[in-house]
């Protein structure tokens, strides 16, 4: 069994969000870089869990970006993958990433393709989708849980109000979230062997981004909170319905 | 030179999100000087000629149970020749659950530029610019769709929803169906309650409250309301509520009108799931809690006292002795 993980980089959540160069660019100034929290604590966990049940499983990493990814790739390999590659590529096009994916892909030869369901920074929820469709996968998103059985994958998926349980045959790719795994802190063994563990770059192959970011923007500061006194909580509810309308 | 916009349906009923859709779908066709049509798979229950009150005059379906449930491999292969029989530009969905399966691999399979999570129409003055939410809420992004198809995907809840006296004209359209990979073998619902992700206004409670056995007075604020409940993460990794009530930077994010936050006290993890939403009321014992300064409304006090008073004041705007 072949496993492939994508792993993204992303600002800390607790980071200050500016932006410079006339709005077109994120300020990085003081921002701790963190693995995408879904790709870590879901998907690259699950795939760790999968391997501990089946020891001949094999976990490839694989992120898209310049070489300041690679202190998160290096500790993706810590809490468990077996290799990685990095493609050699800064873009923020979510076609071309996955294009760079998808060409990793089809030269490992997968079973499995793990994503996180989202970037935190720029919460596309399309590259899972985008790298299933460029290697012509079956693609079951959001996925809460995860059992493979065979060749038979049983996959629990969030739906509106509820979930539904579904069954597919390998080769698929999967978006990984919330109640496929629990966090995991990677050990000092982890840390050592990761050292060593390879790290392939290679270089991107050509293919034309299909969107460009023109500008960011904050919005607008809230005009401050309107506080009632604790004695009065009917003025709240009057408010609520007289002046926000929202009751 | 049409807007197609997907309508997404969930055991034969239209998704309330997919009225948005519509409806955004519409008035960018106005705005582009085309017409809107749209498309739904599978075997549906509601009117569907009642959908041209959101403005689009003409619905292709694919009446074909083997739709029913989403396969985005299948669904993506059927619009993308339903994209090409309209002759559709730009093709709007809703960045819901399906939305979110379906329209990344549609871009992929056209080579057609898309925005994920649009937050209003798109500014066409010079090329085709599309405000898109990202970083979790904290900002947004102007992106420019570079392709001549494009591919919008509208955050649900961030653009209204019109009630005009249009018929929409309903067609079958025959499109290649692939027998699905992705077998559902079983649906849970929960119940008798108003789904987290489509509900309009929410209430929700954080470790403030104590315990789970204190949660009767939420209930019955959101009952009064008609309100879905919801948490913070740290009640529901106690186990005190259900994990699928749990919203926020790991659990669901959500943009309702209206979010009413109970002895939560705002870790910026719990605001990027909430901070969206259109009005937040906070009602916190400490005034120095983070959450006021992202809320609209507040009461600094004890939620135990305030939320009794509430609610009656609730029953008695609502008419309920
Ligand atoms: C990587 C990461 C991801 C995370 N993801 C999420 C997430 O998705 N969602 C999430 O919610 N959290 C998340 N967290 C946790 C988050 O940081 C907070 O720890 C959590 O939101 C706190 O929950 P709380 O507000 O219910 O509890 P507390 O922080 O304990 O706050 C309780 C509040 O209740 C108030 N209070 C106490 N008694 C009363 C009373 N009688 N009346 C009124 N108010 C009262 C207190 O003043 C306090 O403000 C995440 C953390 C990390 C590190
Ligand atoms: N630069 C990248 N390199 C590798 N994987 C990525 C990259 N960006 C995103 N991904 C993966 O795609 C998922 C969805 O990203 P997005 O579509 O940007 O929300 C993430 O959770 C990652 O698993």
């Amino acid at each position: 069994m072949k496993i492939l993980v994508c792993i993204s980089k992303t600002p800390d959540t607790t980071a200050k969000i500016a932006f410079t160069d006339n709005n077109t660019k994120f300020a990085p100034d003081g921002v701790q870089w963190i693995i995408n929290p879904y790709d870590e604590w879901y998907a690259l966990v699950r795939a760790i869990e999968l391997k501990e049940k089946d020891a001949s499983t094999a976990i490839h990493l694989v992120t898209v970006g310049a070489a300041d990814a690679e202190p998160i790739i290096r500790k993706a390999l810590a809490l468990g993958g077996d290799e990685a590659i990095r493609v050699n590529a800064d873009s923020h096009d979510s076609f071309y990433i996955a294009s760079q994916i998808a060409e990793v892909a089809k030269q490992g030869g997968y079973d499995l393709v793990f994503t996180g369901k989202e970037t935190i920074d720029y919460n596309g929820s399309s590259i899972g989708g985008m790298v299933a469709e460029l290697l012509d996968l079956p693609y079951v998103s959001l996925a809460t849980k995860f059992e493979l059985n065979g060749i038979t994958a049983t996959i629990t998926r969030e739906i509106e109000g509820g979930e539904e349980v579904c069954e597919v045959s390998l080769p698929v790719a999967v978006s990984c979230q919330k109640g496929m795994a629990e966090a995991r802190i990677p050990n000092m063994r982890g840390i050592m062997a990761a050292r060593t563990k390879p790290l392939k770059v290679v270089e991107p192959v050509a293919v034309d981004a299909l969107t460009s970011v023109v500008s960011f923007e904050l919005p607008p500061a809230k005009a401050g909170v309107k506080l009632v006194s604790p004695d009065t909580p009917e003025e709240l509810v009057r408010l609520l319905h007289e002046e926000a309308k929202v009751i | 030179m049409s807007v197609l916009i997907f309508i997404d349906q969930s055991e034969g009923h239209i998704k309330k999100s997919s009225l948005e859709a519509l409806t955004y779908g519409a008035e960018l066709a106005a705005q582009l000087g085309t017409s809107a049509e749209a498309i739904v798979l599978g075997e549906v229950k509601d009117d569907l000629a009642a959908l041209g009150k959101q403005g689009v005059k003409k619905i292709h379906q694919v009446n074909n149970s083997a739709l029913n449930h989403l396969d985005a491999q299948v669904y993506t292969k059927a619009i993308a020749e339903a994209v090409a029989a309209t002759g559709a530009k730009v093709v709007v969905f809703s960045h819901n659950i399906s939305g979110k399966a379906i329209a990344p691999r549609l871009s992929a399979k056209l080579k057609a530029a898309m925005v994920a999570g649009a937050v209003g129409l798109p500014n066409t003055s010079n090329g085709f610019v599309v405000k898109k939410n990202v970083f979790s809420g904290k900002a947004f992004a102007n992106l420019s769709l570079n392709t001549d198809i494009k591919i919008i995907s509208l955050n649900p809840n961030s653009f209204h929803i019109t009630n005009g006296d249009g018929v929409a004209e309903v067609a079958p359209l025959s499109v290649t169906v692939d027998a699905p990979k992705v077998k559902v073998t079983a649906v849970n619902k929960v119940t008798g309650e108003v789904p987290l992700s489509e509900a309009e206004l929410v209430v929700s409670a954080g470790r403030g409250l104590k315990g789970p056995e204190n949660w009767g007075m939420i209930e019955e604020m959101a009952h009064l309301l008609h309100a879905a409940t919801a948490c913070s993460r740290a009640v529901a990794d106690a186990g005190w509520r259900p994990h699928h009530e749990h919203v926020g930077q790991t659990g669901l994010a959500i943009a309702p009108n209206l979010y009413i936050a109970i002895g939560i006290s705002g870790a910026i993890q719990h605001l990027a799931g909430v901070n969206r939403s259109k009005v937040i009321v906070v009602i916190n014992k400490d005034p120095e809690a983070p959450f006021f300064k992202a809320a609209d409304y507040g009461i600094v006090g004890d939620a135990f006292e305030v939320v009794p008073k509430m609610n009656a004041a609730i029953k008695k705007l609502k008419g309920i002795a």
